[in-house]
């Protein structure tokens, strides 16, 4: 590995249950300080990857390495110690609806700091400015719309400054506007910070105008294609340009496995 | 040979789901001096779990006084033993029915309300994403309302048989008109503190123990989904029904065994 690459998955096989298996012998490298766009059809182990990453599952087989660190799920002192180095944005949010906006900013800062609530405020009304929402800190998350839910869960994660940001579908569901603003925001933070980000999505043109790599997957976790987004844009490879064109048919078949159409209407041979 | 398979297959995931079980609560446990340490989120938890119980115990616990009270009178004055009312009363209240019926009152109204507050905050990935920002939710969202369960319960007993007494005094003195003195003065005799009301207590605190691990337990493990949910309130009401009523018969054995 090499000292620009900050997560490592090596050689991971994954799977819920044993007739079930999600990531087959999936290798992958992150760069450091990067926007890398995984992309993917729903259920190709995206959202894995990430849980993978942030020790919610152990690998089955195979190894995550966080930072040069194997991340080991039974010890738990490892693994706090290294989530604490990252934040992550769930799909729908995960705010906590009993708390306010401001309270949710603040939630990992009061847990994990001893920072006098004055400067506690400051932070929390810096962090939601930079996602456009400084006036919404009063609000409860009843009140709020799906596009803000994202932007505040997005302060959040930011809360305590991570090194690896990592962003489970965040342009789904979004109205255009709300999904430039993720999609700027996204850039814009990576850009500030210097942090590692990870965009899991299945929305092509926003990952491709805002990362640097592009990790094309299919069924089990198979790589299709990895690149710059314009090396995958100008591939012509017939998965990738189906994946990158939104064809609806291709070498990925728009109908699920299914036995002979004739035979289910009682039409094949020997039907009366 | 089909039917000894899924035996075997039934009971190998019983004994799992009791130890997932059982990992569970002693994870509960160990999470506990942490919550401790962080007062305030216990005593919101008492005041949510306890406090927010009141009216439904207080008005059960009257209603039962009441009737209590008047079958009693109807039983004993055909012996001429009407005086006996208040001390049958206390001791039925005290030591069976204030512990029971709190407790299956318990399940019905915190009991639920935890299963489905636990189970939406992991349908909302609110405990994936506490877990993933380095905060234990065991340490944080579960050892708080265990040991608010815990707490409540004794106290939520306690005023359930004082308000049935109260209900039967009602009754028992101001309408049917039984000796005021006699009722008050028997129970002081008769009732003893520690066998009585403290063996009530200790089963007040078992029940609330197990009432509020089984409603955390449930909605830890429910399948994020509305019907997951939905299944998981009945179950935690159901479990924890049985639960009580089978340790009480235990522990009344236990503890009464002795005239």
């Amino acid at each position: 590995m090499t000292t620009d690459t900050f997560i490592e998955i090596d050689h991971v096989t994954f799977g819920y249950d044993s007739s079930r298996t999600i990531l087959k012998d999936v290798s992958l490298k992150f760069p450091r300080g990067k926007v890398t766009a995984i992309l993917g059809g729903s259920g190709c182990g995206k959202t894995t990857l990430m849980r993978l990453i942030g020790g919610v599952h152990a690998a089955d087989s195979g190894r995550v390495i966080f930072d040069g660190e194997v991340i080991n799920t039974r010890d738990s002192d490892q693994l706090y110690r290294l989530r604490r180095r990252l934040g992550m944005l769930f799909q729908f949010g995960a705010l906590f609806t009993d708390l306010t906006v401001f309270e949710n900013v603040a939630f990992p800062m009061r847990e994990h700091t001893t920072l006098p609530e004055d400067m506690i405020r400051d932070l929390v009304l810096m962090k939601l400015n930079a996602v456009g929402l400084r006036g919404a800190a009063n609000l409860r998350i009843s009140e709020v719309s799906g596009g803000m839910a994202r932007r505040i869960a997005l302060a959040r994660a930011i809360a305590l400054d991570p090194e690896l940001i990592m962003y489970d579908e965040p342009f789904a569901g979004l109205d255009l506007i709300s999904m430039g603003v993720a999609a700027k925001l996204i850039r814009t933070l990576n850009d500030v910070t210097g942090a590692t980000s990870l965009v899991v999505s299945h929305d092509v043109p926003e990952c491709m105008a805002i990362s640097d790599y592009v990790v094309l997957l299919a069924t089990q976790g198979r790589i299709v294609a990895q690149g710059t987004p314009a090396e995958l844009m100008a591939s012509m490879d017939p998965e990738t340009r189906q994946f990158v064109r939104g064809e609806p048919d291709g070498p990925v078949k728009f109908h699920y496995p299914a036995r002979d159409i004739a035979s289910d209407f009682g039409l094949g041979p020997g039907a009366a | 040979m089909d039917f000894v398979a899924r035996l075997g297959a039934w009971a190998l995931a019983q004994f799992r789901g009791w130890g997932h079980a059982a990992f569970f609560f002693g994870d509960m446990l160990r999470a506990v001096p942490a919550s401790l340490r962080r007062f305030g989120l216990v005593v919101a938890q008492i005041y949510a779990i306890g406090n927010r119980s009141l009216i439904i115990i207080v008005a059960s616990g009257l209603a039962v006084g009441f009737v209590l009270a008047l079958q009693m009178y109807y039983a004993l004055v055909t012996y001429g033993a009407a005086e006996s009312l208040g001390l049958i009363v206390n001791l039925a209240l005290v030591r069976e029915l204030g512990p029971v019926v709190t407790g299956l009152l318990f399940a019905g109204r915190a009991g639920t309300s935890l299963t489905a507050e636990i189970g939406l905050m992991k349908a909302g990935e609110q405990l994936a994403a506490m877990e993933l920002m380095a905060i234990d939710p065991k340490a944080r969202v579960l050892a708080p309302r265990l040991i608010g369960g815990i707490v409540s319960m004794p106290i939520l007993a306690v005023l359930f048989s004082a308000v049935g007494i109260l209900g039967a005094y009602v009754v028992a003195v101001l309408l049917i008109g039984v000796d005021a003195g006699n009722f008050w003065s028997i129970m002081q005799t008769r009732v003893d503190v520690l066998r009585d009301v403290g063996n009530g207590l200790v089963k007040a605190s078992v029940f609330g123990v197990i009432c509020t691990v089984v409603a955390l337990y449930q909605g830890h493990e429910t399948e994020a989904t509305p019907e997951g949910v939905a299944y998981a309130t009945t179950r935690t009401v159901v479990i924890s029904s049985l639960w009580v009523l089978g340790m009480d018969f235990i522990l009344t054995a236990l503890m009464f065994s002795t005239p």
